[in-house]
């Protein structure tokens, strides 16, 4: 989707903002959201990392900025807890309001009104074996797709509709574009594409810069009548 | 109150109602905190780094086919299904993002930092590298190529920096101990 998590090649963020002997959780709410979101995961409240991700994609845009990374867990995991109906909304505001809390505050949640049906399974990870050989080979020239997608992609919109090579083929792995909607694994082959700086970001490119991206096959096509620029 | 963040107050409503049902314990929460903070980190990752750099073999091993040349070490925590281990040389410098959401090798470095899941690390490091480098105190020769890998997948990528000069006579564990986090991910080198 056009969301706020595609990140990549935006500009106006200002530089990049460290911190000195960072602790691996500031606040022990953090541990908790991380511990949730991993349990959910084990139980299949949440089904696979798909459904996951594509979650904290949907939640609130201002809060995705401004919440923090574990914020943006915590929208996504209400969102599915309240889809699944293993939460009612109301009965957290209330418990929320014991605590203190103000019913005014952002709420990163973002539960959809006919959420997708994730099916339960048993399947482990996402990597699967397939029977059809690859598509594409390495050193072939690709183009990406240029179609935006509403649902949950895994194809960045930098990379959208650009001239690139395959450098590796990675295997068979779960589409997460069906995946994360419920509409099955339909697993393909994925590929590591090199793209050029300039391909991408045109006279503005940095000299000697490349981006490689694992895109699924479905997310390209055959290239060979047009020449990639070095 | 001030030092409480809304998401805060809003997690602990939500922590004591799925606690109450039995969904999770506090328990739980301290292990969590436990296994990231002590036993999953990157002193794994250097490890694996201070063994390509003594042992030849199994650099050579890592480059080709990481998934299968780390299983020896065990590492827990964090599911890595597919490793690729892109190596530093005179000619090329590699940095790894996740421009999408903050996909991380949890288990060869542990939890992400913080600037490394911003806005503005995953939208300017595919796009003015050399620039956002130059902020972490790297100056990347124009000569050199500088090879950004996002991680569109679920396929992690660790970076193998070059073996710092006047390090002969260090052995393995000495070594590791040289070898930074932010190394590996490729906004730093020895």
């Amino acid at each position: 989707m056009d969301g706020i998590h595609d990140l990549g090649g935006r500009q106006g963020f200002g530089p990049v903002v460290r911190e000195e002997g960072e602790p691996v959780f500031h606040r022990r709410w953090e541990a908790f959201v991380f511990t949730l979101a991993n349990r959910m995961l084990a139980e299949r409240v949440c089904v696979n990392v798909d459904q996951f991700r594509h979650a904290i994609e949907r939640i609130d845009p201002v809060a995705y900025l401004t919440h923090g990374y574990y914020g943006r867990w915590l929208g996504g995991m209400e969102t599915i807890l309240i889809e699944t109906g293993n939460l009612d909304p109301e009965e957290l505001t209330a418990r929320l309001l014991a605590r203190g809390g103000s019913a005014h505050d952002l709420v990163a949640a973002r539960p959809a009104a006919n959420p997708d049906v994730v099916p339960a399974t048993d399947q482990q990870g996402a990597r699967r074996e397939l029977s059809v050989a690859p598509h594409f080979s390495v050193g072939q020239p690709v183009r990406t797709s240029s179609v935006p997608v509403s649902g949950h992609t895994r194809l960045p919109a930098y990379a959208r509709g650009r001239l690139g090579t395959v450098t590796a083929i990675q295997g068979g792995w779960v589409l997460p574009d069906s995946n994360a909607h419920g509409r099955g694994e339909h697993p393909q082959h994925l590929y590591c594409v090199r793209f050029e700086g300039s391909e991408l970001w045109g006279q503005e490119s940095e000299p000697g810069q490349a981006v490689y991206l694992d895109l699924f096959e479905s997310y390209l096509f055959p290239a060979e009548q047009e020449a990639v620029k070095p | 109150m001030s030092e409480h963040s809304p998401q805060e107050i809003r997690a602990e409503a939500l922590e004591s109602l799925l606690v109450e049902r039995g969904f999770l314990t506090g328990e739980d929460v301290d292990e969590s905190i436990e296994v990231y903070s002590e036993r999953v980190g990157p002193m794994n990752g250097a490890r694996v780094v201070a063994k390509a750099w003594v042992d030849p073999d199994f650099r050579v091993r890592l480059l080709a086919d990481a998934t299968s040349a780390i299983e020896p070490f065990e590492f827990q925590g964090g599911e890595v299904q597919k490793l690729v281990v892109v190596e530093n040389t005179p000619a090329v410098h590699n940095v790894v993002v996740c421009t999408l959401c903050s996909c991380y090798p949890w288990a060869l470095l542990g939890l992400p930092p913080t600037w490394y899941k911003d806005p503005a690390y995953r939208s300017r490091i595919v796009r003015e590298p050399r620039r956002v480098l130059v902020e972490f105190g790297l100056s990347v020769p124009d000569g050199k190529e500088v090879r950004v890998w996002d991680s569109s997948a679920e396929v992690r990528y660790l970076v193998l920096p070059e073996r710092p000069a006047g390090t002969d006579d260090l052995d393995e564990a000495a070594l590791a101990a040289l070898v930074s986090r932010e190394a590996m991910i490729g906004v730093a080198v020895l």
